[in-house]
């Protein structure tokens, strides 16, 4: 590790500083800094900053940058509202981790590519220019969609997915105190050329919040698949809310996890299924199009029919189609 | 004096007539309070006045050479020194005895290390260290890739009676190649070691499993004289044979001491240890087994296939348990060997069945679907008289016991065909498998001191690694003296203390435990001769002797204390001599994922005499853990060119977590064993690994009907197949 300043911030003007990197719960960044793959001179701290509430607006919801995943998950009206949000959480990490990683640092965490955290190895994204070694590596937990020939990395949160299916947009305090809202599509880049340019985050900008607008209509279900019970990132995830009636599926909101750069939504494949019966040849349909651009790297082929399983799993259990 | 014991004959039961009746009863740790309130002092928590920190660099290569640059750090804040002198390329074999292997600027594998940065702190040590300048010479040809191994060398083989005439001729016949991948220790202490010189002489704290040992493998790599060199490890936090030799940290800290005349403290960081310390090799094993029309099993050809790295003293002696276990008269051996560019493979916990027993006891059963047999009654017919290939007897063996009640209590007459119950998305199924791990009795000596106020103390070097040696010697000690056990104090740890046999393959309860139990039988043979009474007629309980016509408290019978040295040594005797037990799962399979997940595991096990009734299940369980961890999650991954451990650290080598881990039980079948010591017990820590992960596997083909060839099982092998 690097020395580095360290400074609490005590007002959103402090956090503005763009030669210093925001730490937040620090359950990424440090391991990162630790290992010298990013190496900031300053820090600050923002954990005394007033972004720590769950607020209720008119046909939305505001989530402070600073709300702990813990506490996000166990919030009443988080539970009853976002059940999606809710289950995605507690799929994550462990239980000390959660306290301590916040809503805004769970955004921005990076990914879990493992020569991405080895600085003996050439990594794209670590150095621009030095290669990729996953692409004909191990790459087993990384991506087959939204990839590129200089990355394949994923993002890894589960909390992410979940805000993706909901339509959330992430309130960010630029330092001129302007007020920026992005969907998460907005706010993830995909790698291209540029795999190390992961947001649109520009230097001395400040998360603020999450906003949640009302919740689609439907059933709430996340489903992780991972190596172990727990404390694994997922192999592939959904998070879906579904609602059906009279027979057809009216609303489908439907975003991936461990598939892509960012929580991956398709909107065509929600279109693919609004407005018709839940059947199997439907939900076939629906993966043929999610999956029609998916490319396996070797390691994480499986990722591709495993996807399409679950994905009729998922819509089976929403739509009570039995499988 | 020394009470001296060769064990070459059987011993008489004294543990079973002794009165105190503290022996085998479920005592609790003694230093259990110390170790949960923090107050147990592991090595990398002990400070010294004037202490420097070290850091080691890795080899950022997999092969080729490399110059220091000492100079491009000398100016960094804290900066002390940057050593490579004398430094181990990996950690030490069990039982080595010598230094392991050193080179000197040559890189055979990355992650090696290869130098150890000295700094005021451990924070400007770690900087140091990443951006110390290393000039590397690139050898790029690289071996790193386990399947493409073309120039296997033969090792050693054995062959007996004709293996594929018996295969082709067979009512019944399997043969099934299996792959098991590298395993980690992954103990929850990491290496660390605290090491100071007083003229010639260097004291080392570090966490080690077998002192004796390690103490002249220290002084080897050193150059120096073994008198003078002490090592203190009287906590362990977990071992499982990573520590059974000594590490890099502890050889790196002395030379780093020796050079800055102060006090060093290395502490490996995970990725160190992962990449290291010597882990459990990747295996490939052709099981081929065959049986007759009537289930009697014919032939058992067990070969494997494994790598290390080149001059490294050891093999994985994977099919152990096969030689042993089932019968059958036409049999076939063989271990084939290559050398790749990856860290070092060593003894991890049950070195040789744990993998190996994967294997086997998958391919039993299979044997038995295809014979149409029952597994648990397929393994009962095939339980040989005597060892199929030397004849000796058992010294004990309580196999088919095991396999028998275990059933019973497991519910395993409700097991049903694969695919045959479901409970919504899951298919349920049950799994079977035997469990063997051989016995082995080490030399070892204990000093025992009975004071004339009616306590004791047991001083040795022995280690305590977690798995409750502090608990075991104090009742054998209290069991055999007649004192309460609050009046036995146990020193361990310290290599001024008499060599014991140290931690590792099972054998240190029984070792220690039997010169604690000689120490403490000549101290019995003393109070006797005070009573005026026959040491057969001596009865010792609550601290007050009884025999002929007298009964005296031995606070009056002492006018001293009375010190004695117990040593214990391994005779010659012509018996097979294992544990064994039997183990069986339930597990659920994910009809669209593919995902397992255990329900519950039963392990039935005979070990000899259960010295501690908690300390022994809480191995057991620790077997099973690792038995689930095996089957279904643990693999130290490779990137095939360079030959690397891409997943080095805890969050991506995924050994089970709680939710993994179901109800477990445990039922021990009571058994003594008169030929394996003079206390009849069985090493059980290693029994309890043996064979559990099979069990799993079995379950998950009778759950769904998929057989797991490439463990660990993970989901994406598994539900392409469903
Ligand atoms: C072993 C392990 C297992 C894990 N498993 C999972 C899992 O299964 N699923 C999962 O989803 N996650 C998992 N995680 C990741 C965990 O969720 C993240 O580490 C955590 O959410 C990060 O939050 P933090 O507050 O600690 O972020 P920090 O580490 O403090 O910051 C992360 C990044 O966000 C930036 N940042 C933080 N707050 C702000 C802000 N307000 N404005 C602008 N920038 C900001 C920081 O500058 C930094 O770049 C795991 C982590 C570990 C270590
Ligand atoms: S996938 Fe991306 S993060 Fe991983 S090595 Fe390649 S460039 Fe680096």
């Amino acid at each position: 590790m690097k020395p580095f300043d360290y400074v609490r911030a005590a007002s959103h003007g402090d956090a503005h500083d763009n030669a210093a990197r925001i730490i937040a719960g620090g359950t990424n960044l440090l391991d990162l800094m630790k290992h010298q793959i990013e190496t900031p001179t300053k820090l600050v701290d923002v954990t005394r900053l007033d972004m720590t509430e769950i607020e209720e607006a008119e046909n939305s919801v505001r989530i402070g940058a600073l709300v702990s995943n813990s506490d996000l998950a166990a919030d009443p009206l988080i539970r009853e509202r976002y059940g999606v949000l809710s289950r995605a959480l507690l799929a994550g990490a462990s239980g000390q981790l959660r306290n301590k990683a916040t809503t805004g640092g769970n955004l921005l965490q990076r990914t879990r590519c493992p020569y991405f955290y080895d600085t003996t190895q050439p990594c794209n994204k670590r150095e621009p220019g030095s290669g990729c070694m996953a692409m004909e590596g191990q790459n087993r937990i990384l991506a087959i969609l939204g990839t590129s020939d200089k990355c394949i990395a994923t993002h890894p949160s589960d909390m992410a997915v979940a805000m993706r299916v909901l339509d959330a947009r992430v309130e960010i305090e630029k330092p001129d105190g302007q007020i920026q809202l992005l969907t998460l599509d907005e706010l993830y880049r995909l790698p291209g050329d540029t795999p190390h340019e992961e947001t649109a985050l520009e230097p001395g900008d400040l998360i603020v919040a999450v906003h949640l607008p009302d919740a689609p209509k439907g059933k709430h279900v996340y489903r992780k698949v991972r190596d172990r019970s727990s404390y694994a990132f997922a192999l592939v995830s959904v998070g879906a809310v579904v609602h059906t009636d009279g027979g057809k599926i009216t609303d489908a909101a439907l975003a991936f996890g461990g598939l892509g750069p960012r929580p991956w939504r398709d909107t065509e494949v929600e279109q693919t299924l609004i407005g018709e019966a839940p059947s199997e040849a439907l939900f076939e349909k629906a993966a043929d199009i999610l999956l029609a651009d998916a490319k396996g790297y070797g390691g994480n082929d499986f990722k591709i029919p495993l996807t399409r399983r679950v994905l009729k799993s998922v819509l089976g259990e929403l739509t009570g189609a039995t499988q | 004096m020394t009470e001296h014991l060769k064990m070459d004959k059987v011993q008489p039961r004294l543990l079973d007539e002794t009165g105190q009746g503290v022996i085998s009863t479920p005592m609790p740790r003694p230093e259990g309070p110390l170790k949960v309130s923090g107050r147990a002092t592991y090595a990398a928590e002990w400070k010294a006045e004037n202490m420097a920190q070290g850091f080691m660099v890795r080899a950022g290569i997999p092969k080729g050479s490399y110059k220091i640059d000492a100079d491009s750090v000398k100016d960094m804040p804290g900066f002390l020194g940057v050593y490579s002198d004398h430094m181990v390329r990996n950690s030490a074999q069990g039982t080595m005895n010598t230094n392991p292997v050193q080179l000197e600027h040559e890189i055979q594998y990355l992650g090696q290390p290869i130098a150890v940065v000295v700094a005021e702190t451990f924070e400007q040590a770690r900087h140091i260290a990443e951006s110390l300048k290393v000039d590397y010479t690139r050898d790029d040809d690289v071996a790193g890739d386990f399947d493409a191994v073309t120039d296997w060398k033969e090792g050693s083989s054995q062959d007996q009676g004709d293996l594929d005439d018996a295969i082709a001729k067979a009512a019944f016949a399997v043969d099934s190649t299996y792959t098991t991948p590298p395993h980690n220790s992954a103990a929850m202490e990491p290496h660390a070691a605290l090491a100071s010189w007083d003229g010639d002489k260097v004291t080392v704290r570090a966490s080690l499993q077998m002192l004796g040992y390690n103490r002249n493998e220290i002084a080897d790599s050193l150059g120096i004289d073994a008198a003078n060199v002490r090592l203190l490890s009287p906590y362990v936090g977990g071992g499982f044979g990573s520590k059974l030799g000594i590490d890099p940290a502890s050889v790196s800290a002395a030379v780093a001491s020796r050079h800055l005349g102060r006090p060093v403290r290395v502490v490996l960081h995970r990725n160190n240890v992962f990449e290291m310390i010597n882990l459990r090799t990747q295996t490939r094993q052709r099981v081929r087994l065959a049986a007759d029309s009537n289930g009697k099993m014919t032939a058992v050809g067990h070969e494997n296939w494994q790598t290390n790295l080149p001059d490294e003293p050891f093999a994985e002696p994977v099919d152990t348990a096969t030689h042993f276990l089932y019968g059958g008269e036409n049999r076939r051996y063989g271990q084939y060997t290559a050398v790749l560019n990856r860290s070092a493979s060593g003894s991890v916990r049950a070195p040789g069945e744990a993998v190996g027993m994967l294997a086997l006891e998958n391919a039993v059963d299979e044997l038995a679907e295809v014979a149409g047999i029952d597994p648990v009654e397929f393994r009962l017919r095939n339980i040989p008289d005597t060892h199929p290939e030397n004849g000796n007897a058992y010294s004990s063996r309580s196999l088919a016991q095991c396999l028998e009640e275990g059933a019973e209590k497991f519910g395993w007459s409700q097991r049903k065909s694969p695919k045959e119950r479901r409970e919504g998305e899951w298919f349920i199924g049950m799994g079977v498998a035997s469990a063997a791990r051989t016995n082995i009795l080490m030399e070892s000596k204990a000093r025992v001191t009975l004071n004339p106020d009616g306590t004791a103390l047991v001083e040795t070097d022995m280690t305590d690694i977690g798995t409750g040696t502090y608990a075991i010697l104090g009742q054998i000690a209290a069991e055999m003296l007649g004192l309460p056990t609050d009046k036995v104090t146990v020193e361990l740890g310290d290599t001024d203390l008499p060599t014991a046999s140290g931690s590792g393959g099972s054998w240190g309860a029984s070792s220690s435990g039997s010169s604690v139990f000689l120490g403490a039988k000549a101290i019995r043979a003393k109070i006797a001769d005070r009573l005026g009474c026959s040491p057969e007629e001596l009865r010792l309980q609550d601290g007050v002797a009884t025999g002929g016509n007298n009964r005296r408290p031995l606070t009056e019978l002492l006018e001293g204390p009375i010190s004695e040295e117990g040593h214990i040594e391994p005779g010659d005797q012509d018996v097979a001599q294992a544990g064994f037990g039997a183990h069986f799962a339930e597990v659920a399979v994910n009809s669209v994922t593919g995902e397992v997940r255990v329900r519950r595991m039963l392990a039935s096990m005979a070990a000899g005499r259960i010295l501690n009734a908690k300390t022994a299940q809480s191995q057991v369980w620790g077997g099973q853990i690792w038995g689930i961890g095996s089957a279904l999650t643990e693999e130290i991954q490779h990137d095939r060119r360079t030959g690397h451990i891409v997943n080095n650290d805890l969050a991506e080598y995924h050994v089970p977590v709680n939710l993994d881990v179901p109800d477990l039980q445990v039922h021990f079948v009571d058994e003594r064993d008169d030929y394996a010591n003079p206390i009849q017990s069985k090493g059980i820590g290693e029994l309890g690994l043996s064979g559990a992960g099979a069990a799993v596997t079995n379950a998950i083909y009778n759950a769904c009907g998929v057989r797991v060839y490439d463990y660990p099982a993970t989901p994406d092998k598994i539900f392409p197949h469903l």
